[in-house]
């Protein structure tokens, strides 16, 4: 439970640092007329759609670090038996790379307005992100017919259990990616896809850092970390 | 207006009802006194804020009804009592768990000299065993579980055959000595509850838990399950008795081990494997 | 800071009308529609109608527990999938969706002076997510072997066992179902979240907002951090189930019969459980916290007291409730050392509370009381809560928790705390806004009828039911009468009870009555019927057309409290009006 805490303390920082800054201790019934200076209105609605993706991304994180907290609750049980990772894993962390590099370049295109490169970008990443839920199914596939079935250890059942959850994930930024060379297709300015790539290119480097931090604790390097860790405070 | 005349009525029945009903706890039977104490403490703290409070209440709902030409005050806020009122719940909520902590403490702190006696769950009976005369119980494992040794007491643990083994039977206990319930289960949770002797906790299959007490009291006292356990939960029942050291140690004379009772068989399994 | 810029000036905030996604047919107004009011009122008619099944559940099990085998078809097992759905339905379908989706979705827009929730496509793909949700728990009902009857905690290993009933497929339906709730509340939460921070009309700053608006903010943002506990645990749960993984699993003999599963921690369930749980019964009381105020200062006509401290009360609330969870485990047998951190921070939680209670009655203190219907209902709430919130001071008192858990006094607490009180105060909410909703006032005698059976009833209900549980009842128990130190008048007790119950849900008729009668034949409500300051009272039509406002959105100068202010012409002074000096009578510090 340590992480979860650790993930809401760190939520409730971030809350507390924005509220710090909200006047919460002006007296409302002093103050008349419009007040200037003070955060209170956004016509537009572009903004919007980005905060709204921040908190639903620390949805996610919360979903994740929730799932890692009881991985690491049920891991200290003594029938846990680490099953060996599928060589193909690296192979897919690159190729989410690469769909995350692909976005970024598509990012750095849509804001000079080269619509050209976008699709490139936009195209690239989805082939490659494809490329990585195809090649997770493989991963599976490799586990199930060496015989690590999924309710064989609690080990293998977290492992297609976050997998399935962070590929799910995968799918559903997907959809979006579609979504966005679509309009990017028929667009006639850079300008008119510019946020859909922008907040695509956010929501798919969390994907990314969401999936190391996941393969990290899938090779067991962080249980090794943290016992590093506390064999300096001891 | 009327709702000024309800609210005072219902602290007057609140508190008559409390003093008055027939219905309290039953007559305790162990060294927890201290619990029912604290429990008092919490009763007459927020009693008598659910008086105050709604007795203010209703004072204002009198006097400040609205009539023509009335007008409300306006005071967007006034620190000084906020604090004052903040401080004095805090010297409530102080006076309720400091008492309260230290009993728990007591509570998770077993005595050194108390005995053992294992209580295990399953749907929906309770068996019971001691640990016999070595004082120590036998490890157990539920997936030896068996009709050939339903407690899945560990064969080779040599602290396992002395012990005593009650099954669907009545627990006897002596009086006056501090006991440490070791509790477990075999497939759902189960919650091994005496109302008498106010404590209770959780059995977990797969890992066992624990509360202890000083019966205080001779006599029978029924067991109850308090955590939902299934269809059977309300007929799973069973019993102590608390009894003198003499009629605990005739009773405990009569009472078979586990080697007694399975041995042979268990023995005769290990082999066949 | 204080920058008096009055009057209309050059950009009052025009909303492209582009921007606002105009319905076309009668299937995208009232159906398929976007805008958050008609998804209000779907919202708030699901959750109602559900609720309904709940309280007729309800009754089933209060008639067994009075008059066991006068309803024949109730055994053991249909009790326990009653008070597993009930208590289920009435959390989490009902309550929190009515609250968030129903209130939130009318109010946020409204009350902030917004054309609209942000997103309102997302925002109607929520509602039928959500609806999607409860047909799937209502299809248990028809499923081999009926709901699932696990309780509402839902405790594995027995939850997916063949002992406990709907184990075939209502456990499965009940987890499916919940977790697409969870899916369709984050999505309806995003919007209450991002509306709240980014379209706020032009003055409403945070500390302008009504504190109604504040209960549901603070409410949402919890839920969308709580939840993903009850997915994982959901998810988790499924597997176990589904494909025989042993998350919570351990190994364990069923009826003689030793099962594949093993090494599991049933306690890892109940901590993802509770650490959503306890969240959770903030998430129903700040809304009825924050609407309580405005009623009660409404209709008081008085500023509520304390506004400040009323927001900040709520932000501390709602950041201690994510770590007080485990006091729902003390006797589940986790490590005991817990048991005193958890107590602490539960008692510490007493402290905001109580000062939002004082508040609330210092606001009646030197008011102009009207007693109005949602008046009498904000008051019924102040008695309700602070009897529930007080015995919330036991059952959080560790040791105390000891004899009391798992008994029927746990029961009468959080039916008091977050059944009755909340209830009471979607009640009030209702009569309250109804007017702006269809233009008509509720029915005063049927409402006083209602109010009366509702309030006093309720109490007679669960007050007394804290005595079973100090005698020892344990809840969850299908039959009772033969535990042997029961008195024979404790029966009495269960039988007065029921009457008690079945006189407070046949009210609810008489509610539901009203509610139907009253669009056609209630007396019209004009704009602003109970002269309230807040910008929801303010549109240029009631109800509120679509994009709420007209052409131009309101432009907010003050507070949402200003009642009855020295010098003003009239008791209340709408935030949206401009002028006049700040009363000169200030807060002391």
């Amino acid at each position: 439970m340590t992480v979860v805490l650790m993930f809401f303390a760190m939520l409730a920082g971030l809350a507390g640092w924005w509220l710090a800054r909200q006047r919460l201790t002006a007296k409302p019934w002093l103050e008349q007329g419009v007040l200037d200076g003070v955060p209170d209105f956004q016509l537009s609605h572009d903004p919007a759609k980005r905060t709204g993706l921040s908190f639903l991304l620390a949805v996610i994180g919360a979903l994740f670090t929730l799932v890692i907290g009881a991985w690491f609750m049920r891991s200290d049980f003594g029938d846990w038996r680490a099953l060996p990772i599928p060589e193909i894993l690296w192979a897919n962390t690159g190729a989410l790379i690469l769909s995350s590099i692909a976005l970024e370049y598509s990012q750095w295109a849509v804001r000079r307005g080269d619509l050209l490169r976008v699709r490139i970008g936009l195209v690239a990443a989805a082939l490659f992100a494809v490329l990585f839920v195809l090649g997770q199914l493989e991963a599976w596939w490799q586990l199930y017919s060496a015989g690590f079935f999924v309710a064989g250890n609690p080990a293998n059942s977290f492992f297609y259990l976050v997998t399935g959850l962070h590929g799910l994930h995968i799918l559903g930024g997907l959809i979006a990616l579609v979504w966005a060379i679509a309009k990017a297709w028929t667009a006639e300015q850079a300008d008119t896809v510019r946020l859909k790539v922008e907040l695509g290119a956010t929501y798919w480097l969390f994907m990314l850092f969401v999936w190391m931090v996941l393969f990290a604790l899938l090779n067991g390097w962080i249980g090794e970390f943290v016992a590093f860790c506390q064999s300096l405070i001891s | 207006m009327v709702v000024a005349v309800v609210f005072v009525l219902i602290v007057v029945g609140s508190v008559v009802f409390h003093f008055l009903s027939p219905w309290w706890w039953t007559p305790i039977a162990s060294n927890w006194g201290f619990i029912d104490n604290t429990i008092l403490i919490t009763f007459w703290i927020t009693g008598a804020v659910f008086a105050a409070v709604v007795l203010f209440a209703a004072y204002c709902l009198w006097q400040f009804r609205h009539r023509p030409g009335h007008k409300a005050d306006y005071e967007p806020e006034n620190k000084k009592l906020e604090n004052w009122l903040m401080g004095l719940t805090a010297v409530g909520v102080v006076a309720m768990l400091t008492p309260g902590l230290f009993v728990w403490s007591e509570f998770i702190n077993v005595p050194a000299h108390a005995s053992e006696a294992e209580v295990m769950g399953q749907q929906w009976q309770w068996a019971y065993r001691l640990p016999g005369a070595d004082g120590k119980l036998g490890r157990t494992d539920t997936r030896l579980v068996g009709s050939d040794n339903p407690y899945g007491i560990i064969p080779d643990d040599p602290n396992g055959g002395d012990d005593v083994l009650i099954e669907a039977d009545y627990l006897h206990l002596p009086i006056d000595k501090p006991v440490k319930m070791l509790l477990r289960s075999t497939d759902v949770l189960h919650d091994f509850y005496v109302a008498e002797f106010r404590a209770k906790m959780d059995m977990i299959p797969g890992s066992v838990t624990y509360f202890w007490f000083t019966p205080t009291r001779t006599g029978q006292f029924e067991v109850l399950c308090a955590e939902l356990c299934g269809t059977g939960h309300p007929y799973m029942r069973g019993g102590v008795v608390i009894d003198t050291q003499e009629d605990y140690d005739a009773w405990l004379a009569g009472q078979q081990t586990f080697a007694q009772l399975y041995a042979p068989e268990v023995t005769k399994t290990a082999e066949l494997n | 800071m204080v920058d008096a810029t009055h009057g209309h000036d050059a950009h009052a905030a025009e909303f492209p009308d582009a921007e606002l996604y105009h319905p076309r047919s009668w299937w995208t107004k009232y159906v398929f529609s976007q805008d958050a009011k008609v998804i209000a009122i779907q919202y708030a008619s699901t959750a109602l109608a559900i609720g309904f099944v709940a309280l007729a559940l309800s009754w089933v099990m209060r008639m067994q527990l009075a008059f066991p085998g006068f309803l024949e078809f109730v055994d053991a097992n249909a009790y326990y999938q009653a008070i597993t759905v009930h208590g289920m339905v009435m959390v989490i379908y009902l309550i929190t969706a009515l609250f968030l989706g129903g209130f939130g979705n009318y109010l946020i827009p409204l009350m902030l002076g917004a054309r609209d929730m942000v997103f309102p496509y997302v925002n109607m793909l929520s509602y039928w997510t959500y609806l999607l949700a409860v047909l799937v728990l209502v299809a248990s009902f028809f499923a081999p072997g009926g709901p699932t009857g696990a309780g509402w905690t839902l405790y594995p290993p027995q939850a997916i066992l063949s002992n406990t009933p709907g184990q075939q497929a209502g456990i499965i339906l009940m987890l499916v179902s919940l977790i697409l709730f969870v899916i369709g509340f984050t999505m309806g939460g995003l919007n209450y979240i991002v509306t709240v921070l980014q379209a706020r009309a032009r003055g409403m700053t945070l500390m302008r907002m009504p504190l109604t608006i504040w209960g549901i903010f603070i409410a949402t943002v919890m839920a969308m951090l709580a939840f993903p506990a009850l997915f994982v645990a959901c998810v988790m749960m499924l597997f176990d189930r589904l494909l025989g993984t042993s998350f919570f699993m351990p190994a364990l003999v069923e009826m003689g019969e030793h099962l594949s599963y093993g090494g599991g921690s049933p306690i890892l369930f109940q901590h993802l459980f509770w650490f959503f749980g306890h969240p959770e019964v903030y998430i129903v009381a700040l809304p009825a916290f924050g609407i309580v105020s405005d009623l009660i200062s409404t209709h008081a006509r008085k500023n509520i007291f304390g506004y400040r401290m009323m927001v900040w009360a709520l932000v501390i609330i709602g950041a201690l409730s994510f770590v007080v969870w485990a006091h729902h485990m003390y006797v589940s047998g986790m490590n005991p050392w817990f048991g005193f951190f958890f107590a602490t921070t539960t008692l510490i939680i007493a402290v905001p509370t109580a000062i939002k209670v004082y508040n609330w009655v210092l606001t009646l203190w030197r008011g102009d009381i009207h007693f109005t219907l949602p008046m009498l209902f904000a008051l019924g709430f102040i008695v309700t809560f602070v009897n529930g919130g007080l015995t919330g001071l036991f059952l959080g008192n560790v040791v105390v928790d000891v004899p009391l858990s798992d008994t029927m006094f746990v029961v009468a607490h959080f039916h008091m705390v977050m059944g009755v009180a909340p209830i009471l105060v979607i009640f009030g909410a209702i009569y309250h806004w109804y007017p702006k909703v269809t233009g008509r006032m509720l029915d005063q005698t049927l409402g006083l009828i209602h109010f009366w059976i509702t309030f006093v009833g309720a109490y007679l209900i669960f007050f007394p039911m804290h005595y079973l549980g100090i005698m020892g009842v344990p809840r969850r128990y299908f039959e009772s009468q033969d535990i042997s130190f029961l008195p024979p008048s404790a029966h009495d007790l269960n039988v007065f009870i029921t009457v008690c119950a079945l006189i407070v849900g046949a009210a609810q008729m008489v509610f539901v009555f009203n509610l139907i009668w009253s669009i056609r034949h209630g007396k019209p409500a004009g704009g602003n019927p109970w002269r309230a300051t807040t910008l929801e009272w303010q549109t240029p039509e009631t109800p509120p057309a679509h994009g709420n406002f007209g052409r131009e959105l309101p432009v907010v100068y003050r507070w949402a409290y200003d009642y009855s202010v020295p010098g003003a012409a009239e008791d209340f002074i709408p935030q949206n009006q401009p002028g006049g000096a700040p009363p000169h009578k200030e807060g002391s510090e």
